[in-house]
């Protein structure tokens, strides 16, 4: 994975609560055994009219919009199911870090592990940052990583939480699969005295 | 003395390879993997192309289930898979199964199914394991004493390779639900009334224990369909302590533990349950014998209602961003504010899924329309959680049931759950779903879910219109 040190960008707002993993990505787009071309099923309920036309009223749509890669949800975002194909899609759109009062605890994991960085808010930053764009299409903000900060346009910035392991990964570009491996000492110390009366291959 | 600990704990440090510091997550041992078609093809590619491993096969089962037809087979006896993208998806699961040596209920054999509904089935879940899967719904399995959740597909790629995952442990909240529920008030209406008073963002962060008199009375079927749901509710994991009911339900089953094994896990389970004095950092509480059988009304498994209750009013709305959800959710639905749901007409209904697919939920909704028949203009699809659940609702005649009643007899799998076959509710269409969740177009694009229970789902098949089941008992 590369390195994130500080992600600058322009915000597009999407002010509603618990947007969950099938709005993100709808089931009709997971029958692939690849990650691509999911940036084009992101929110296709909203950003498509039924004959396939992009619907103009979608906040994505808009002119304004375009080029944003900074979201700014409502609370519990990405409620529902497990699909990776969730942040995979944000990320294949173009968005680098969504912002959000709170997200749901398996989205925001997976979000982390591919580097789309998950940006918690108090709900009064939340509001006014939705204001934000909603009085200046072409709001940008900075995010930092290592102050755990969002920086907005007037120089305010509001600070986030963010776990010392997950920052320290994105920042130095850390692959945590190859991590995990390290530990293979431990794993067999640990298979060795914990036997498991299970065997699948029977 | 040792502090006392929750279930939780107990499966937790159990599993510990390496425990959290400030600076890194913990090394979780997995005790038991399952996989499926949808969430696992990238993480095969990603091991591959780093020439790595699959650790523990022999810990490891896929099944095919999310984007398998569950139409009627074939005269050879196949289940013909004709969605081409489908077709990719199951072949390339094979590939996978073979070339790392992960055994695989195939497509229409005998164990296939749902997979939080075979794990069960086998005797693959059990107390106090440790159990994941590129699926939400993981946490079914947490209804035996097992920390079981769901995770992403490079967890899983971690977990192919490793048998490990990194993660921070969760915090814990009690649900407790005390007293006895009514006739015709099931395990579903227990976990959607909890869900539409503690919302779909209540348990984020947390891992609940679901405890209390109620609970304890529930078969190991009914406590799995509670866990299933604690999902919706946001928690990670939904876990109910060990008891003579779930070794009864686990001894003697496929892949459990047989003899002297089976005499000594025992003795390792019955030490699970939270000790007496444990704490936990937050509590819920529900009163079974005040639930009613409850059904959803919107678009997120949290807007639910008594079935003898009205749709709420913008007024009741806690603040601006709630009244605009709820204004969105009833424009979906085309339903009205303050309105009774009761008498509503509905067009399709769902019986099957991860959480009402078994065979006490096929029992009861058979139960409840023998002798009557589907009311005219509804379509009802009967989807069996497994092929063993298939298989059993047919010896008992179930099946006949519900086609002499003019309901659909399909095949295993997750079906109009998720709509990913060519099992959808139209656009406009209104469903009574057994299934968890109602988002928007979950069903089929323009699909309207009103979530409840197998009895509610059956009393609006057979008047067409939504049924409080308790009328018809
Ligand atoms: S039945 Fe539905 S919720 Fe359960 S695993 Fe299948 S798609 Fe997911």
């Amino acid at each position: 994975m590369d390195s994130i040190k500080t992600i600058t960008g322009k915000v597009v707002a999407l002010p509603l609560e618990n947007v969950d993993t099938d709005q993100i990505i709808p089931a009709k787009y997971l029958s692939t055994t690849t990650k691509d071309g999911l940036g084009e099923g992101l929110f296709s309920t909203w950003r498509y009219n039924a004959d396939g036309t992009p619907n103009p009223d979608f906040v994505l749509n808009r002119t304004e919009s375009s080029g944003a890669t900074v979201l700014v949800a409502g609370r519990n975002f990405g409620s529902g199911s497990s699909r990776e194909h969730a942040p995979w899609a944000l990320q294949a759109y173009g968005f680098r870090a969504v912002i959000s009062p709170s997200f749901a605890d398996i989205f925001k994991s997976n979000a982390l592990k591919i580097g789309l960085l998950p940006v918690i808010v108090d709900a009064e930053s939340y509001y006014q940052l939705v204001s934000l764009c909603e009085e200046e299409p072409q709001t940008q903000v900075t995010i930092d990583l290592a102050s755990q900060t969002v920086t907005l346009p007037g120089g305010q910035q509001v600070g986030f939480p963010l776990d010392g392991f997950s920052k320290h990964c994105l920042i130095n570009g850390v692959d945590q699969l190859g991590f995990i491996m390290q530990q293979d000492a431990d794993i067999t110390a640990f298979e060795a005295t914990n036997p498991v009366a299970l065997n699948t291959q029977h | 003395m040792t502090t006392p600990k929750t279930l939780f704990e107990k499966v937790w440090d159990a599993h510990q390879v390496c425990p959290e510091t400030p600076d890194t997550p913990a090394v979780l041992y997995i005790d038991l993997h399952l996989i499926h078609e949808v969430t696992s093809p990238q993480a095969f590619t990603e091991i591959r192309e780093r020439g790595l491993k699959v650790r523990r096969p022999d810990r490891t089962m896929a099944t095919m289930d999310h984007s398998t037809p569950t139409t009627p087979r074939n005269a050879q006896g196949i289940i013909p898979v004709t969605d081409p993208q489908a077709i990719a998806q199951l072949n390339q699961l094979r590939t996978n199964c073979a070339e790392f040596g992960i055994p695989l209920f195939e497509l229409g054999s005998d164990k296939q199914g749902i997979v939080h509904v075979i794990g069960p089935e086998q005797g693959l879940t059990q107390p106090g394991m440790t159990i994941v899967c590129g699926d939400s719904h993981t946490s079914t399995h947490g209804a035996f004493g097992a920390l079981a959740f769901g995770i992403g597909t490079s967890e899983v790629g971690h977990v192919l390779a490793s048998q490990c995952l990194l993660q921070r442990k969760a915090q814990t909240c009690a649900v407790r639900v005390d007293g006895r529920l009514g006739p015709g008030v099931t395990a579903k209406d227990i976990i959607l009334a909890l869900i539409a008073k503690y919302g779909v963002g209540g348990g984020t962060g947390y891992v609940f224990e679901f405890m209390g008199e109620a609970i304890r009375a529930l078969s190991m079927e009914e406590r799995m369909t509670i866990c299933n749901m604690s999902i919706e509710g946001g928690a990670r994991a939904g876990m109910i302590a060990p008891d003579e009911t779930t070794f009864e339900y686990v001894a003697g089953r496929p892949f459990a533990p047989q003899g002297a094994a089976f005499e000594s896990a025992l003795a390792r389970w019955r030490s699970l349950p939270s000790d007496e004095g444990a704490t936990f950092d937050h509590e819920m509480r529900l009163a079974a014998d005040e639930l009613v059988p409850m059904i959803t009304y919107g678009t997120n498994p949290g807007m639910g209602i008594p079935i003898t209750g009205t749709i709420p009013t913008l007024d009741e709305m806690g603040d601006a961003s709630a009244r605009v959800a709820l204004e969105k959710a009833l424009a979906y639905m085309n339903l009205e504010p303050g309105k009774p749901l009761l008498g509503h007409a509905i067009d399709v209904v769902f019986i099957g899924s991860c959480t009402n697919g078994r065979i006490s939920d096929l029992r009861q909704a058979a139960g409840l329309l023998k002798g009557r028949t589907v009311a005219e203009g509804v379509r009802v699809m009967v989807v069996p959680g497994s092929q063993q659940v298939r298989q059993q609702a047919e010896s008992e005649g179930l099946d006949v049931i519900f086609k002499a009643a003019g309901a659909e007899w399909r095949e295993a799998g997750c079906s109009a759950c998720l709509a990913m076959n060519s099992d959808v509710v139209p656009p406009g269409k209104y469903a009574v779903s057994t299934s968890n969740r109602n988002f928007v177009g979950r069903q089929g694009p323009g699909s309207r879910s009103l979530l409840a229970s197998p009895l509610t789902a059956i009393a609006a098949a057979v008047t067409g219109v939504v049924t409080d089941p308790r009328t018809l008992i």
